[in-house]
This record gives C-alpha cells, sequence and structure tokens, in this order.
C-alpha cells in the first residue's frame, strides 16, 4: 500500500522555515546551472544566426579570423570569376569585398575602450546579409565618410548615437542610422563603405570576401577550385561554419566554467538536502513506527521519503528556472578572445534546457534524499515506536 | 573553558549532521577562494606592471599598427629614457591547444627594460647574436620540456608560414609574481621576412615599450608623447603599463565580474545550508535549553552556546577548505586550464576574505536559533517534544 501523497507534502508544509531554506539553496543551484546553459544556447544562436548557410568565406591561408587576413585585389577579381557563384537579376556576381578593422569605443559607464569590429562593405555585401535591416535613420551613402551602428554598438557604447561622429584614421565618421541583425554577430559592429574605410587606413588588400553559392550543394566544388589555385593561396568555409567556429573558445570557457559550478554547487545542495531529510527522519521516528505498524511496507516508507526529497528539490527547481527565465531580458557585451572585439549575446532559454535543469533537480533530490529514506525504511517497528 | 568543551560536544553529537554541514562548509570555503584566484588571475599581469614604463600603441585599436620610425620620434620626446619594440605575434605551436603569448621584440634592448626578467648575461649574448635566437620563460620552457638549444617551429596567423626559433635563453621570475610563460623572439627576423614576402606590411610595429626618466612626471610625458603624433594617419594612444594591462581586462569584464557574482552566490547558498542545520538543532534542543535556564544560566548564556556552536562550525570549515585551497590552485596551475593565465596563485586578500565570508555565514546562520533558544519560556521548553 502506497503513502498517501497528502501526507508527504504536509509533511514539507509543516515545516516551512526548513524547507524554503533548503529548497532556497537549491533553488540558487538551479538558477545558476540554468543560467550557464542559457548564455551558451545565447552565444550558439548569436554565432549560428551570423553567417548564412549559402554563403562562403574565403580567407588568407593559415589566418583564423578576418583581422589576421589579407587578399589583394586580383586575388579577389580572381574570385568574381569562379563558376558555381551565385549572379544577381543584372548578372553581377553576388561577391563582397570587405575590410574588417578594429577600432577601439568605451562602453556606457566605463572609461576603457573595447575593441568593436569595423567592416567595410559594399552594396552587395548588405544584399548577402538578408537579417540585417536599418531600424533607425538610413543607410551609409557609398563614396562617403557614414556609418551605420549595429543595435548592440548602439546601445551599449558611448558616442553612438545617430548624428554623433567616430574619429578614426584621420577621419569624423557620421553615424547615419542603426541596423538590426536579429541578435547576430553583427549586431556588435560598425559598417561603412568599404572603398572610403580602405583608403582612410592606406589599404590595399581587403581582409575577406564573401560570395553567395549558385546552389547550396556547390560548396565542396568552390572549396576546392579555390584551394587548388595557387594564385589564390586561401581558405574557404561556410559563413556559418566561420561564425560558430569564432566563438569556439568562448563558448568551451563558459561550458568548462559553468559544468564546474554546477558540479561543486550542486555538491552542496545535496547535501543541504541530506541533512534535511536526515532531520526530518530523525524527528519522526515515533510516526515511521506508527506508519509500519499501521501495515505500510518497508519499500512504501522508502518511496514516501524520497518523494518527499524530490518534492523538495522540485520546489528549489522550479523557483530558479523561474528566476532564470528572467535573465532573457538581458545582453551581455564581453571580449571574444579569438576575434580581439567585442560580442554581443543574450542568455536564451530552450526546452532542451528546461528538461536538462529539471533533471538536474531531480537527480539532486533523489540523491540528497535516497540514503535518509533508506534509513526510514530500515527501522524496526518496536525500536521507532519505543524511541517516540 | 568547559563552555568551549560545551560546545565542541554538542557539535559532534548528531555526528552525521556535523560532518554533512562541515563537509558543505569546507566545499564552499574552497569553491569561493578558488572562484576568487581566478578573479586575482586575471589581474595577475597588472599587478606585475612597472611604475614607470608606459606603453604606446595605435590610438585606434591594440590590432591597428604604427610605423617604425615613430620609435625615433618617440625617443626626442623630453623626459623618455628608452624606447623599445613588442609585437604581438600570435602563432601556433603544434596545435591550437597550446596557447602562450609570443611576441617579436627589439632584441638590443628590450631586456634592459625588464630588469624583472633574469636571464644569465651570456644567453642573452647568445640571443642578440642569433637572428632566428628566441628567449623562453622558466615555466613554458618547463611545460614543453624545451632546452637551450632547441629548435622550435611556430606557424603564424598573422604572419603567414611556419617559422623556427632557436631556444638561446631561459629567463626565470625575479619576484614569484613574475609571469615566465611568454615567448620572446628578434622584431628583425620577422620584419626582414616580411621585407621580401609583404612589402607593404613591413616596418610596422604593434607597440611600443617607453621608459621614462622621472615615473612621476609618467602622464606629463604621455601627454606630449600623443601630441607629437596628432593629427598623423596613425595617432597614438601612451597610457601607463598598468592601465594598458587593465584595459585588457575590462574588456572581458562581464566574464570576471560574473565568477565574481557566482563566488559569493556560493556563500549565500552556504548561508542557507548552515542556517538550516542550526535552526533543525536549536529546535531540537529547546527542552534543553529550557534545562539550562531551569538551572539558573541566563538567556544570553543559551544564546552564546547556539552561536558559539555555530561559529565554531564555520571556523572548523574554513580552516579545512582554506588548507585545500593552496594544493587545488597548484594542480589547477599545472592544468592545460591554468595554461590560459600568467599566474594562478592563491593570494593572502583571497584567504583573509575566506575567513571573512565563513564568520559573516555563522553570525547571519545563527542569530535566528540563538534569539529563539533566548526566548523560550522554561515551561515551553520543557513541553516542547524535539
Amino acid at each position: 500500500m502506497k503513502v498517501p501523497f497528502s501526507y508527504v507534502f504536509r509533511n514539507l508544509w509543516a515545516r516551512k522555515w526548513t524547507t524554503a531554506l533548503t529548497a532556497g539553496g537549491m533553488g540558487l543551484v538551479v538558477f545558476v546551472f540554468a543560467a550557464v546553459l542559457m548564455l551558451d544556447a545565447g552565444l550558439n544562436k548569436t554565432m549560428v544566426g551570423t553567417g548564412s548557410f549559402d554563403n562562403v568565406v574565403m580567407i588568407r591561408k593559415g589566418a583564423e579570423t578576418e583581422i589576421q587576413s589579407g587578399l589583394s585585389r586580383d586575388q579577389a577579381s580572381l574570385i568574381e570569376s569562379l563558376e558555381n557563384i551565385a549572379r544577381d537579376a543584372r548578372g553581377v556576381p553576388m561577391i563582397s569585398k570587405e575590410s574588417v578593422v578594429l577600432i577601439s569605443m568605451q562602453k556606457k559607464g566605463q572609461n576603457r575602450g573595447s575593441n568593436i569590429v569595423t567592416r567595410g562593405l559594399s552594396s552587395m555585401g548588405l544584399t548577402l546579409r538578408p537579417q540585417a535591416k536599418i531600424i533607425a535613420g538610413r543607410m551609409f551613402k557609398e563614396g562617403s565618410s557614414e556609418v551605420i551602428v549595429g543595435r548592440n554598438v548602439n546601445e551599449q557604447f558611448d558616442g553612438a548615437e545617430i548624428g554623433q561622429a567616430l574619429r578614426f584614421a584621420g577621419r569624423d565618421w557620421i553615424i547615419v542610422g542603426v541596423f538590426d541583425a536579429q541578435k547576430s554577430a553583427f549586431d556588435s559592429e560598425v559598417w561603412g563603405d568599404v572603398q572610403q574605410l580602405m583608403q582612410a587606413f592606406r589599404r590595399v588588400v581587403y581582409s575577406s570576401v564573401i560570395a553567395k553559392l549558385s546552389s547550396s550543394d556547390k560548396f565542396d566544388v568552390v572549396a576546392q577550385t579555390v584551394e587548388d589555385d595557387i594564385r589564390l593561396a586561401l581558405q574557404s568555409k561556410r559563413e556559418q561554419l566561420f561564425y560558430e567556429d569564432q566563438s569556439r573558445s568562448l563558448s568551451t570557457f563558459i561550458s568548462f566554467l559553468g559544468l564546474m559550478l554546477s558540479f561543486i554547487f550542486s555538491t552542496g545542495a545535496m547535501i543541504g538536502a541530506a541533512i534535511t531529510m536526515y532531520s526530518a527522519v530523525a524527528s519522526r521516528t515515533g510516526e515511521i513506527g506508527t506508519l509500519r505498524a499501521l501495515g505500510f511496507r518497508r519499500p512504501s516508507i522508502l518511496v514516501a521519503f524520497l518523494t518527499e526529497s524530490l518534492l523538495l528539490s522540485l520546489v528549489g527547481g522550479l523557483a530558479g528556472l523561474f528566476f532564470a527565465t528572467f535573465l532573457q531580458a538581458i545582453t551581455i557585451s564581453t571580449l571574444n578572445g579569438q576575434t580581439f572585439s567585442q560580442l554581443a549575446f543574450g542568455f536564451v532559454l530552450t526546452p532542451k534546457i528546461v528538461v536538462q535543469t529539471l533533471v538536474f533537480t531531480l537527480i539532486m533530490g533523489f540523491i540528497g534524499g535516497f540514503l535518509p529514506a533508506v534509513k526510514a525504511a530500515r527501522m524496526k517497528i518496536v525500536d521507532s515506536l519505543r524511541a517516540a | 573553558m568547559y563552555f568551549f568543551k560545551l560546545i565542541f560536544k554538542n557539535i559532534f553529537r548528531a555526528k552525521l549532521r556535523a560532518a554533512l554541514t562541515l563537509l558543505a562548509l569546507v566545499i564552499a570555503v574552497l569553491a569561493f577562494g578558488f572562484l576568487q584566484t581566478v578573479v586575482g588571475a586575471f589581474y595577475a599581469g597588472s599587478s606585475g606592471a612597472s611604475a614607470s614604463r608606459m606603453v604606446t600603441r595605435n590610438a585606434i585599436s591594440l590590432a591597428s599598427s604604427m610605423p617604425i620610425y615613430y620609435r625615433e620620434r618617440i625617443r626626442s620626446v623630453d623626459g623618455i629614457k628608452a624606447v623599445t619594440i613588442s609585437n604581438w605575434f600570435g602563432g601556433i605551436y603544434k596545435d591550437r591547444s597550446n596557447f602562450f603569448p609570443q611576441f617579436a621584440v627589439d632584441h638590443t634592448n628590450f631586456f634592459d627594460l625588464y630588469p624583472d626578467f633574469i636571464l644569465p648575461p651570456a644567453q642573452l649574448l647568445a640571443f642578440q647574436r642569433d637572428r632566428q635566437g628566441a628567449v623562453v620563460g622558466r615555466k613554458l620552457a618547463e611545460q614543453y620540456g624545451w632546452k637551450l638549444g632547441d629548435t622550435v617551429p611556430i606557424q603564424g596567423t598573422i604572419y603567414p608560414g611556419t617559422w623556427q626559433f632557436h631556444i638561446q635563453g631561459i629567463f626565470d621570475g625575479k619576484e614569484e609574481a613574475t609571469a615566465t610563460r611568454q615567448f620572446y623572439f628578434h622584431y628583425d627576423f620577422i620584419n626582414e621576412e616580411l621585407k621580401k614576402k609583404a612589402p607593404r606590411r613591413a616596418d610596422q610595429v604593434g607597440i611600443f615599450i617607453v621608459d621614462v626618466n622621472d615615473p612621476s612626471r609618467v602622464a606629463d610625458v604621455a601627454k606630449a608623447l600623443d601630441a607629437e603624433f596628432k593629427n598623423s594617419l596613425a595617432e597614438t594612444l601612451t597610457e601607463s603599463e598598468k592601465a594598458f594591462q587593465l584595459g585588457f581586462i575590462a574588456q572581458s569584464e562581464t566574464i570576471v565580474d560574473a565568477i565574481r557574482a557566482v563566488s559569493f552566490v556560493v556563500i549565500v547558498i552556504i548561508m542557507a545550508i548552515v542556517a538550516n542545520t542550526m535552526a533543525m538543532t536549536a529546535r531540537e534542543r529547546l527542552s534543553e535549553y529550557a534545562t539550562l535556564k531551569a538551572l539558573g544560566f541566563s538567556p544570553w548564556f543559551v544564546a552564546m552556546l547556539v552561536f558559539g556552536e555555530t561559529m565554531m562550525l564555520c571556523v572548523i570549515g574554513a580552516a579545512i577548505g582554506i588548507l585545500f585551497t593552496f594544493p587545488l590552485a597548484a594542480g589547477v596551475a599545472k592544468s592545460p586550464a591554468g595554461a590560459f593565465f600568467p599566474i594562478f596563485k592563491v593570494s593572502q586578500d583571497t584567504v583573509v576574505l575566506q575567513i571573512a565570508c565563513a564568520l559573516v555565514v555563522g553570525i547571519i546562520a545563527a542569530i535566528a536559533p540563538a534569539i529563539r533558544s533566548a526566548r523560550v519560556k522554561i515551561v515551553d521548553g520543557l513541553r516542547h517534544i524535539g
């Protein structure tokens, strides 16, 4: 016969403070656990969302980022003549030759500079990034010292409002618009006319070339052609993978740190649960004896106490998860060591994370409550009745 | 004395519970100390910075360079003792995971500006004479088992190709806190090769390190230096070495802040656990406390009994936790994860903070149960059952 669920529930309710403290501790652990998973998911979403699957990024062999790369105008023209590159309605190859520099801007409330990617591109570059839309002001004019800033740059950095000017490379660059790139890495960039930027920096080489494939399955063909052409000495990657690779270290760092923290914290929370459950068992010795005398069997007692522990952890887990959902409103901007520039990303709660968190919670409750439950189940009727 | 004995006996009356609470405390203090050490490691580079050294970089950002002829013009600025070059190389040794900082430096005077690196004169001379020579820090040499005379290939990412370097010197830190995980080689070696392969990229320098005569005039000299290059193609930004290092950390500040915040969260968690333990303990002993009061002990005494027990528990837990922090940090410093940081060591501040946190946890956790025990009416307490 099963011990009624109401018995389990009321026991938790009867010792409100202890329940609240234990569940609170577990809730905090769950909060941290969920926060880390959400941050990693947010980073991943940002990076995957940055690239388009049908675009190919080409940079110099050996370089890992656009900043390190360089390719000459000749090389860029060679790519234009490649087969299997898409052409627009007018027959122009869909290729964007881009120049990337880092400029230093101050985060709001900070007096030190952080590196921001400044990308020079042409109108074709904008066509290749359909996710980027102007949300305020207007597009920069080609051939002028005008720039547009990504949403995060606009929100998180000083001097990034429309009408203000960024000063670098001996010129004032007027901000004429703000664009939103749907929470991708482009939101942390400043965009301007590629020819103007290169002139200002006295550059003769591009940083990268982005090309759209005529059809998705042609990637291998194009990559091989580029690889084989010794005049090019370039490497190509699908844009999506390119950006995903760029945040790999940061992602590893976040998950490593998160896993370690969760492990340490959960050990603490499990001990907390065990202490509470042991005490619950000890103070209810007489009750347990009575239950057994009434005919409840050992397994039923075990299940009852285990359920109590699971319920306790579930309360904490749900509370932790509830507060973690509010994190979704936050966007953080930090240094991506691989690109040496700022990257903004948020916390994203996915159904998978909800399941992972709840499973984690129940495991904590199970481990914390198992030994006390066994102790309760093994009590002898006579002894426990006498103890009361 | 009997008071302490009573407290001590009280703690270990419920052995399992005491052991579990202590374990939780140890883990929390250990985790807190570890996280604080991680935060400290981020700042480690800046603490070794000299007061008289300044760093001049391109004002646009660190990723932009400056022409090499700036060196002569910097040298002519009043108040400057010496100028040297340092260029981030960012190469890969065998595999991407083997990360360590590499710099192309001016072999003639770089080590003069850094007396913190101790290099035998014979090795310095050998390094200066060999164009492909390299000088590495002791920790780095030990990590990869490099000896004098070894050839080390490094694959360039910013500078294409594979570059061969000969280890000509291994330096030690003057102080224990000096970072010795760097790899230095001739700027000229890289520059000459660039002149052949990519002439437009040659004669460019990442940062100039400037030594001033009078450390108290650093700010004025920096201003005068930057004024020299105002309105040029590559305007400069000069700041003290410490400010330069802190600038790096500021870029990852969000992460550092998050780690710091989390280290305090673990303390809050443990506070909940200890408070819970003490609340349960006090509740179970209400009849005992009532007995004590009936015997004539004051409520104050009873409160101190609960308070003392909590504090004792916390102090023991903290002591064990602190004791374990040192081997843990030493272990991490040796692991690949520790390679990201120049120094990974438990600081005195961390230990002080650990103790402070344990005491705060003890005080807060004891308040409610101590008050409750002190206030209990003798009659109620005696009637109370566990």
